[in-house]
């Protein structure tokens, strides 16, 4: 496979134009997730990355996590990426949302979501990001019809009437009649194409790290929300689960400097007691937490997918999975428009991947705003309306079904790939 | 059918003239069948593939296939046609269409013949073809069936002749006429003239008259909900299409 990020590919890509169906920019997950689904349904395709190939192999367990919608992981099966990752996950299969009270553990108001409610299967897996960034790395390297570049960035853009020519760092020249942004939030690749964007941070910090326990999860995933924020437990294989902590960015700045055992002291109480003894299973990351959304998810021979969409609050986990869902749906659209002999980069082409995915997107997006807003915080009324909220959620079972095909990724206009069909 | 004459109705040919330039805006004059043109291809390359047993998943599965797109226009079926490996000519009487088509082409990088003339002279000089795209042409010509008979004898044996047109009935003169030529404006007044239209049964007739099996008939139907078009196999009220075969 042609893996060019050495000196010598950057040498000869400097006086050769490089010709590709598909240029994508940005090789985190959405991007390498795109091209694999492209490759398989015929386009030729190159991911240019910014970052070396060494950093994006990342070694041992670093405590991060992915909550795999069970749309999310069919995906991964339709393009060969979850074989090797399916040892390695741990299946959700239950859910419960806790309203809380810092100092008091876990309040007595609850919903629960169980995967036995609908038929399909597990809500949902979680998978370490070790895991499934080698999985991708190694499915890129086997894939002869996608080129990687890495260790370099795009300078500019020039979009033509057949097609869009990128300049990188290095002088040289690529060209190609689509070009994908999956470059995260702030997108430059959106940005060069002229697409405005609106964005507002949160004041709030996610602390994410991996915590051993001694007792048994079960496969349930909790939700507990504090005033200042939401904190996720989720479930790992063996007895460790992931946890994903928001809180006010002045309070993250104080806990991120705390020594590990400060930390679970600290965590302890807004936890609780129901997996026995905490430890550290792993590093500690902090990430600030702010919305961004493109007015336009794509402009002439231009889309954007993933965060360099819409970049929301992971209160509900869905980042990733709002990603991968833009990810099928446009490789459907492509795939279906070039079978049709269409130009697969028209903008009446894309028009129908941005309608298809805009309203959906932006909405959760919003909804993540506003979950935030009604739970976090401690105002006795809110907190009154939401604890009936749950309790009526938890006695209706019609609308507990939505809710769990909701975080399974089953509701709306699924991608074909999401329905485990092929392109 | 003696030389100099055509199928097109000279006032028809002038009307098409007028909006030539606007073909390529999908949100210009000719948005209609922008909209429409997905189901339009989703037809014509299902039915292609099925006849001459193509996988339209393979690059370019209609490779090695000479392809006649009669009222080509802008180039809206031509161009897919020619990007998924067929030999096209489009032919269209209305001069001012070709160049813009052949400009269209240029810039696509698909070679593509553009003639202005009719299906009539190119049937004088002997050209044969495995499939004959007629497509939103049939309600426009002067005798429809002389024009069938014209494009019969342009297939060659096993040949698909893929027509298209509107049905004639009270709805199809509400939405075809009224609808998109009055309320929605999609359509520039007179484009259409109701008593030209011909029902499904009657394009069957004719389709037999000229030599042809006919094998298949579907209707395109908009949804105004979804603002997308759809093919349907019960609801050929209005849009519809069909194919046949040359024996």
């Amino acid at each position: 496979m042609p893996h060019l990020d050495n000196g010598a590919g950057g040498r000869i890509f400097a006086v050769m134009e490089h010709a590709s169906d598909i240029l994508i920019v940005g090789g985190g997950l959405n991007g390498p997730v795109l091209a694999l689904a492209l490759a398989g349904a015929g386009f030729g395709v190159t991911v240019i990355d910014a970052l070396p190939a060494p950093v994006r192999h990342a070694p041992g367990f670093d405590g991060r996590g992915y909550a795999l919608a069970l749309a999310s992981q069919r995906l991964l099966d339709a393009v060969g990426l979850w074989d090797p990752l399916d040892d390695d996950a741990q299946p959700i299969l239950e859910i419960r949302v806790t309203d809380g009270n810092a100092g008091q553990g876990p309040g007595p108001f609850w919903m629960g979501f169980d995967h036995a409610e609908i038929e399909e299967g597990p809500m949902g897996f979680m998978v370490e990001d070790r895991h499934l960034r080698a999985a991708v790395m190694d499915a890129l390297d086997r894939t002869p019809q996608i080129t990687q570049l890495s260790g370099r960035q795009v300078v500019s853009q020039e979009v033509g009437p057949a097609g869009v020519t990128v300049t990188l760092d290095d002088g040289s020249t690529l060209t190609g009649r689509l070009l994908i942004g999956a470059d995260g939030r702030n997108s430059g690749t959106g940005a060069r194409a002229g697409i405005r964007r609106i964005a507002w941070s949160y004041d709030q910090t996610a602390l994410v790290a991996a915590i051993g326990h001694t007792l048994p999860h079960n496969g349930t995933a909790h939700q507990f929300f504090m005033p200042e924020g939401p904190l996720a437990i989720l479930p790992l294989t063996g007895n460790r689960s992931s946890i994903v902590w928001s809180t006010s960015t002045k309070a993250a700045r104080t806990l991120s400097v705390l020594d590990d055992d400060a930390f679970l002291a600290a965590l302890r109480p807004r936890f609780g007691d129901f997996l026995g003894d905490l430890s550290l299973a792993g590093a500690r990351f902090s990430y600030p937490l702010g919305l961004s959304v493109a007015y336009d998810f794509v402009a002439p021979r231009v889309a954007l997918v993933g965060d360099s969409a819409h970049g929301m609050h992971p209160i509900a986990g869905q980042g990733l999975n709002v990603g991968l869902r833009d990810v099928a749906a446009l490789a459907e659209v492509l795939t279906d428009a070039n079978r049709r002999g269409e130009d697969m980069a028209s903008i009446d082409v894309l028009e129908r991947y941005q309608q298809w995915r805009r309203f959906d997107a932006v909405s959760l997006a919003m909804a993540t705003d506003g979950f935030n807003r009604l739970f976090s915080n401690d105002n006795p009324l809110l907190r009154m309306g939401r604890d009936l909220g749950m309790g009526l959620v938890q006695s209706l079972p019609g609308l507990r079904r939505n809710f769990i095909r909701e975080a399974a990724g089953l509701s709306g206009a699924l991608p074909r790939l999401m329905q485990g069909q092929p392109l | 059918m003696q030389a100099g004459q055509t199928s097109i109705d000279a006032s028809e040919v002038a009307k098409f003239e007028a909006m030539a330039a606007e073909w390529w805006d999908p949100t210009g004059k000719f948005k209609p069948l922008h909209m429409m043109n997905p189901v339009r291809l989703d037809y014509i390359t299902t039915q292609i593939a099925g006849e001459f047993d193509r996988d339209l998943a393979s690059p370019r599965p209609f490779e090695g296939l000479r392809l006649l797109d009669i009222g080509c226009g802008g180039g809206l079926l031509s161009e897919p046609m020619a990007r998924l490996g067929a030999t096209v000519v489009g032919a269209d009487a209305a001069e001012r269409n070709i160049p813009v088509a052949r400009i269209h082409a240029e810039q696509s990088g698909l070679p593509i013949d553009y003639r202005h003339t009719t299906a009539e002279a190119i049937a004088e000089a002997g050209e044969e073809f495995d499939v004959v795209l007629n497509m939103e042409v049939v309600e426009h010509v002067a005798e429809p069936s002389a024009f069938l008979s014209t494009c019969s004898s342009l297939l060659r044996s096993g040949g698909l002749h893929i027509c298209s047109t509107i049905n004639r009935n009270p709805k199809s003169w509400a939405v075809a006429i009224f609808g998109a030529e009055q309320v929605m404006r999609w359509l520039p007044r007179g484009t259409h003239v109701w008593s030209k239209f011909i029902t499904p049964d009657e394009l069957y007739d004719l389709l037999s008259g000229a030599g042809l099996k006919p094998v298949d008939r579907k209707g395109f139907v908009f949804d105004p909900l979804g603002w997308s078009w759809s093919i349907s196999s019960r609801d050929l009220s209005v849009n519809y299409v069909t194919a046949a075969l040359k024996p």
